[in-house]
């Protein structure tokens, strides 16, 4: 095993002298494929590893120190089964960017700014999973974000990336500090950084929980856990499309890695407040992230804003697990758990699918505002049908695999009248019903995104002009549509392979899938529920199929083309049909109300006056208001403050040296 | 005690709950006012059958007065005043409704939370409908607060006495006497609001609680 | 032999289901008729519609795609599978296992994510009309439904239909506040969902107030057909899923008999009467609603049946 992590980081090496080579030698035309092949191979080298060593766990973790970081503690590298399941979700996403990137980046207008940071991205998410000791894990995760942020920076010329950039920087900065804070305050004054030396030490009740509010705030600002998301929606369309998605579907993952990791791995049992903590803020990331995304109309955002949605479904997942866990019920523990990782390895396949479609799109047709589309299903077939899948998925329809990893969620919530505090007695059906809500509104969403822009009929002549995309691209959709259906008709596979890592972390797992009949699925026992994605597929098959095959043999299979109803007003104009503003006021109207302090404005010239009437819809962001711009100026107040410290005399200065001398001497006597 | 008669009685204090949050659902008077009726009617019917089954025949008395004024005199009394007074027919919410009853979902959490571990001692059924009783009380206020109406904030002040009445009867015992003073001064309050509503109406043409804040004389 | 006899009586099941769907609706409007003092279309009305949709040619728009031809096939499947998998005379059948209530849910959401598709596919405001207001009842009458799931499942212990049934049965059960409001809160799902008074109106083609008819509004021929059956189909499972939830005596366990299931399907018909007849009754006493009060109106189903839930969470008794 030590072999395979040795090879595993050599190919990391591997990525990183790519990533240099690739900025080097960017102007060639030959270099855009060399470096996204070379980066699919070793993704899809890293994804083989990975499931591998999850498939066959069962010893102890292989790990590896090597000389470089700190001289007295070296970097240590550990692939445990927490650590295998991530690097498949970050090796599966890398490997699609990959083959994706093969079509999409040829219509790339600066590579010098995307290639040498595409390779070291990928790296620097490898190494996070990977690291064993602190120091090493702050190190690749801030690497990881300083080179998504060098990405999201590649067009930054465009209106808004410049902004996007900063404030996604600043967050960055911000959530490695929490977690800087996290990590001393776990290893102590001792120093030990080693996540083995702070596995065994025992830290007191108050530390704990100061550790888990700065990993929350560390991981889960990277995450996009509401209210620390607001840099997501901003920088994640900023990138190129495949790089969003690994933003997306990647990069979150592995903030949700690194939450897993502090707080169910690294400190010690849980208190029950925290799980309610956690379940809450899912609950409301899951919420406020699904309405945020019913009013855009631009694609990309929109996909950025789901984001935000389907973390909270996975920290609902987490926070459940940890109030099981604190209570003692390692069964719930280990299936709320499941849901969240099924849920974490689910979202990275079809947000990635989503987005590669949006960009599939914006390559066809230079446009991501849905209300300047419409039509493209005829113009791009299969993207069409590939982002299709993607929504269904979503959506959590079955026979896909977004509905089993929330189905799972939801028979976790239902185990939890069992857990005895009253605080969590009425916070989990809260949860739940913000749950269920979440996931109608997503539906909601998804049907407008998909109609808006494929449906209908072209509203300009850009969407009039597509054309289907290249190869790679599709192929990359279609390789993750495919999974979106084999993991929702097999899932049993996948949930074994996953009990490994719910062993390790809830000591407990869910009892065998494998062998069941028919492929069903049983978390808990027959008696309370199970699901069999399978057979409910085959039966709508065969019903749909039937039904076909009775009516056009028996009755009629003639089918004319006309003209569409038009009550006697014939419109061939396509701005009469609906736009995605459209479609979602009414939801506007009875969600945006409250929430957004939506408010809509009509403004009617008068009557002889030509100029067209306008509509104007007013969304305030609440969270930004209070939250954000209050900070930024008590923050912006200090430093202008503390810029009198610049412009001082040497008298000045030389006083400032002197006051800290003399106190610090003041302070060693007091002590001794 | 026969389990199912327990059961009965638990289903009509939960009953009761269920018709305040239609109260706060409506938004016309006359339906306020006939789902006003039928709280009244559901009260009575739980007063009779806690005198069925705990023995005690005064109840009963209790239950008619119920019935009779509550579900009959003041319903059709208010009907005709707001016919007379030409009271504009729709309720103007606060807060939109969907709202309200969500804060009203909350209210009952909020009474579950307070009654259950204070009466440790009590058997579940009994803590149960008091906590049930104790939300009908706080989903009256509710109702009072979050409504511009007048007549809406009169509805609201007698399902309040409702909440009681079936407080006071589910922990078995309240003297006829207390009952019928109690009736008595529901009563003599409705006639008071009844007359001064007629003279607000006289001299300001309405009695939208909006307008009439502005003729308060608190102004310096 | 015992396996080929419960394939028989779960593909029976499906039969039954698609047959008694439009002659369930034939009833309801028949009821409805009366009520009116008319004298109503005969009862099989319903299947001579379907019978002369099916024979005539289908006639699509110009700017329609595949997923317009497409959709009436999937909704009826998805709709058609979710009404066989909730048990009419007898419980726990063969293939009961594979999905549960909130699978059930997650059925009928798939049909309604294609039809809603369906409604936008052409590109004229009517069906993007229908699509958005089915989107909006959609949001708020899932989560109703789950909430209401959950109260059961927290009765019975389980999501299954099938244990639900059994358990409402024992005698453990009497009579609870959260069945109660779990009750109430079903039937305003269930009348939201199947485009019924007061929320939408089921016979009319006005913009101003259709939901359901504004996004089939294009369909004809056969795949208007498929449309109109799965439409019975859903009406039917809702009201399976009150009489086997709610009034569960005489349904048959599976390997009791044929007594037993014809039995079981003798009570389930006079169920659907009963259901069909109340329903017509409470749709001629009451006016539809504006659109925008129908948020209302869910949101209250989506209040009690998170009192339901929170009741089943933190008491023992109710």
């Amino acid at each position: 095993m030590q072999t395979v992590l040795q090879s595993l980081l050599w190919a990391i090496a591997a990525l990183l002298a790519t990533g240099v080579a690739g900025g080097v030698a960017a102007r060639y035309k030959a270099a855009t494929p060399a470096v996204y092949v070379i980066a699919l191979c070793v993704c899809a080298f890293a994804l083989s590893v990975g499931v591998g060593s999850l498939l066959g766990a069962g010893g102890p973790a292989p790990s590896l120190t090597l000389p470089l970081g700190l001289p007295w503690l070296g970097a240590r590298f550990e692939l445990d089964a927490l650590a295998a399941f991530f690097l498949i979700v970050v090796n599966l996403g890398g490997a699609t960017a990959s083959l994706y990137g093969l079509g999409y980046g040829r219509h790339e207008e600066a590579p010098g700014r995307v290639l040498p940071f595409f390779p070291a991205f990928l790296a620097g998410m490898n190494l996070v999973v990977l690291a064993g000791d602190a120091f090493s894990f702050l190190f690749a995760w801030e690497f990881m974000s300083l080179s998504s942020w060098a990405l999201v920076m590649a067009h930054h010329r465009r209106p808004g990336n410049a902004a996007a950039g900063y404030l996604y920087l600043l967050m960055a900065s911000f959530g490695t500090l929490a977690l800087l804070l996290a990590f001393g305050m776990l290893a102590g004054s001792s120093g030990g950084y080693a996540f083995d030396a702070i596995r065994n030490a025992a830290p007191a009740p108050a530390v704990s929980a100061v550790v888990l509010v700065l990993a929350l705030i560390g991981a889960g600002s990277k995450a996009g856990v509401v209210p620390l998301h607001a840099w997501l929606p901003l920088a994640h369309p900023a990138a190129p499309s495949h790089v969003s998605a690994l933003m997306s579907g990647v990069m979150t993952k592995v903030a949700v890695y690194g939450f897993a990791r502090l707080v169910f791995d690294l400190l010690g049992p849980p208190a029950w407040w925290w799980g309610a903590l956690v379940a809450l803020l899912g609950g409301a990331s899951a919420v406020m992230g699904v309405l945020h995304a019913l009013m855009e109309h631009d694609l990309k955002r929109l996909l950025a804003y789901h984001t935000v949605e389907n973390i909270g479904i996975i920290f609902i997942g987490l926070g459940l697990s940890l109030a099981f866990e604190a209570n003692d019920m390692s069964g719930a523990a280990a299936l709320a758990l499941t849901g969240a990782l099924f849920h974490v390895f689910n979202h990275s396949v079809f947000k990635s699918l989503l987005f590669y479609g949006a960009g599939a799109v914006l390559t066809a047709t230079g446009e991501r505002d849905m209300e300047q589309l419409g039509g493209l299903i005829h113009r791009m077939p299969l993207t069409a049908f590939a982002f299709l899948i993607g929504c269904a998925a979503i959506s959590a329809l079955p026979p896909f695999n977004g509905f089993v990893s929330e189905w799972l969620t939801f028979q976790a919530i239902l185990l939890s009248p069992a857990l005895p505090q009253w605080l969590l007695k009425f916070l989990v059906p809260a949860v739940g019903a913000l749950l269920a809500l979440s996931a109608a509104l997503a539906a909601a969403c998804f049907v407008k995104a998909f109609g808006v822009t494929f449906l209908g009929r072209p509203r300009t002549r850009m969407a009039r002009d597509a054309a289907e995309v290249d190869g790679a691209s599709l192929g990359a959709m279609f390789m993750l549509a495919a999974l979106c259906l084999a993991a929702g008709v097999v899932p049993a596979y996948f949930l074994d392979a996953l009990a490994p890592v719910t062993q390790a972390l809830a000591g407990a797992r869910l009892p065998q899938q494998e062998g069941l009949e028919w492929l069903t699925i049983v978390p808990i026992a027959q008696s309370r529920s199970s699901y069999n994605g399978l057979l409910l597929f085959a039966f709508i098959a065969l019903a749909a199929g039937l039904a076909a095959e009775v009516i056009h043999r028996w009755a009629s299979n003639t089918t004319r083309r006309a003209a569409p109803w038009d009550c006697g007003f014939p419109d061939s104009s396509p701005l009469t049909q609906y736009t995605a503003g459209s479609f979602s006021q009414p939801i506007r109207r009875v969600f945006g109300t409250v929430v957004f302090r939506a408010r809509e404005e009509v403004v009617i010239p008068p009557p002889g006056d030509a100029t067209p009437a306008q509509l104007h819809v007013q969304l305030r962001d609440l969270l930004w208001e209070a939250f954000y711009l209050p900070t930024a100026a008590v923050v912006g107040f200090a430093a202008e403050r503390l810029n009198r410290v610049q412009f001082m005399t040497i008298r000045g200065y030389l006083t400032l040296v002197f006051t800290a001398l003399v106190l610090l001497l003041a302070v060693l006597a007091i002590w001794q | 005690m026969d389990p199912i008669a327990l059961d009965i009685a638990h289903l009509f204090a939960g009953g009761l709950v269920l018709v305040s949050f239609m109260l706060l659902y409506q938004d016309r008077i006359s339906g306020l006012i006939n789902i006003f009726a039928l709280h009244a009617l559901v009260v009575s019917l739980s007063v009779a059958w806690q005198a069925y089954i705990q023995h005690a025949p005064h109840l009963y008395i209790t239950a008619a007065i119920a019935l009779v004024v509550k579900a009959v005199v003041i319903p059709v009394a208010l009907h005709r005043m707001v016919v007379q007074l030409g009271i504009h027919r729709t309720i103007e919410p606060v807060v939109s409704i969907g709202q309200t009853m969500l804060a009203g979902v909350g209210l009952v959490a909020l009474s579950i939370m307070v009654m259950l571990p204070i009466t440790a001692e009590a058997g579940t059924l009994a803590r149960e409908d008091l906590a049930f009783a104790l939300s009908v009380v706080l989903l009256g206020l509710l109702m009072m607060i979050s409504r511009r109406n007048a007549v809406s904030q009169v509805i609201g002040f007698m399902s309040i006495e409702n909440g009681l009445i079936l407080a006071a009867t589910g922990a078995k015992g309240m003297p006829l006497v207390v009952e019928i003073s109690v009736a008595f001064s529901i009563l003599v309050a409705l006639i008071v609001i009844g007359v001064f509503l007629f003279r607000i109406r006289e001299r300001f043409d309405t009695v939208d609680i909006h307008a009439l804040h502005e003729h308060r004389g608190e102004q310096p | 032999m015992a396996v080929i006899l419960d394939l028989g009586v779960q593909l029976g099941q499906m039969l039954i289901v698609l047959a008694l769907a439009p002659l369930l609706t034939g009833y309801v409007r028949k009821v409805k008729a009366r009520l009116l003092r008319r004298r109503g279309p005969p009862l099989v009305q319903p299947y001579r519609d379907l019978l002369r949709l099916v024979r005539k040619e289908a006639v699509v728009a110009d700017s329609a795609s595949w997923v317009f031809r497409v959709a009436p096939y999937l909704v009826f499947g998805t709709t058609w599978v979710a009404a066989a998998l909730v048990p009419t005379f007898a419980s726990g059948l063969i293939f009961s296992h594979a999905a549960d209530m909130i699978a059930i849910v997650a059925l009928l959401g798939s049909a309604r994510f294609m039809l809603a598709l369906a409604g936008l596919d052409v590109g004229t405001s009517f069906g993007g009309i229908g699509s958005s207001r089915e989107m909006m009842i959609a949001s708020l009458a899932e989560p109703a439904m789950l909430m209401v799931v959950f109260t059961l499942s927290l009765l019975a212990g389980s999501t299954q239909l099938s244990f639900i049934a059994a358990a409402l049965q024992g005698p453990g059960v009497g009579l609870r506040v959260s069945l109660a409001l779990a009750l109430v809160a079903l039937v305003m799902v269930a009348i939201a969902e199947n485009a019924r008074i007061p929320v939408d109106n089921p016979a009319t083609h006005l913009e101003l107030t259709m939901v359901h008819e504004a996004m089939i509004l294009e369909y004809s021929g056969r795949h208007l057909a498929l449309m109109e059956v799965a439409s019975y189909l859903k009406l039917l499972l809702y009201l399976s899923v009150i009489a086997c939830v709610f009034f569960p005596w005489g349904i048959a366990t599976s390997g009791q008999g044929p007594a037993a299931y014809l039995v079981g399907t003798g009570l389930y018909v006079a169920k659907l009467t009963a259901g069909g007849a109340l329903l017509a009754v409470f749709e001629t006493l009451i006016a539809k609603m504006r659109v925008f009060r129908v948020p209302d109106f869910l949101g209250a189903a989506l209040m009690l049946g998170i009192l339901a839930a929170l009741l089943r969470f933190v008491s023992r008794v109710s």
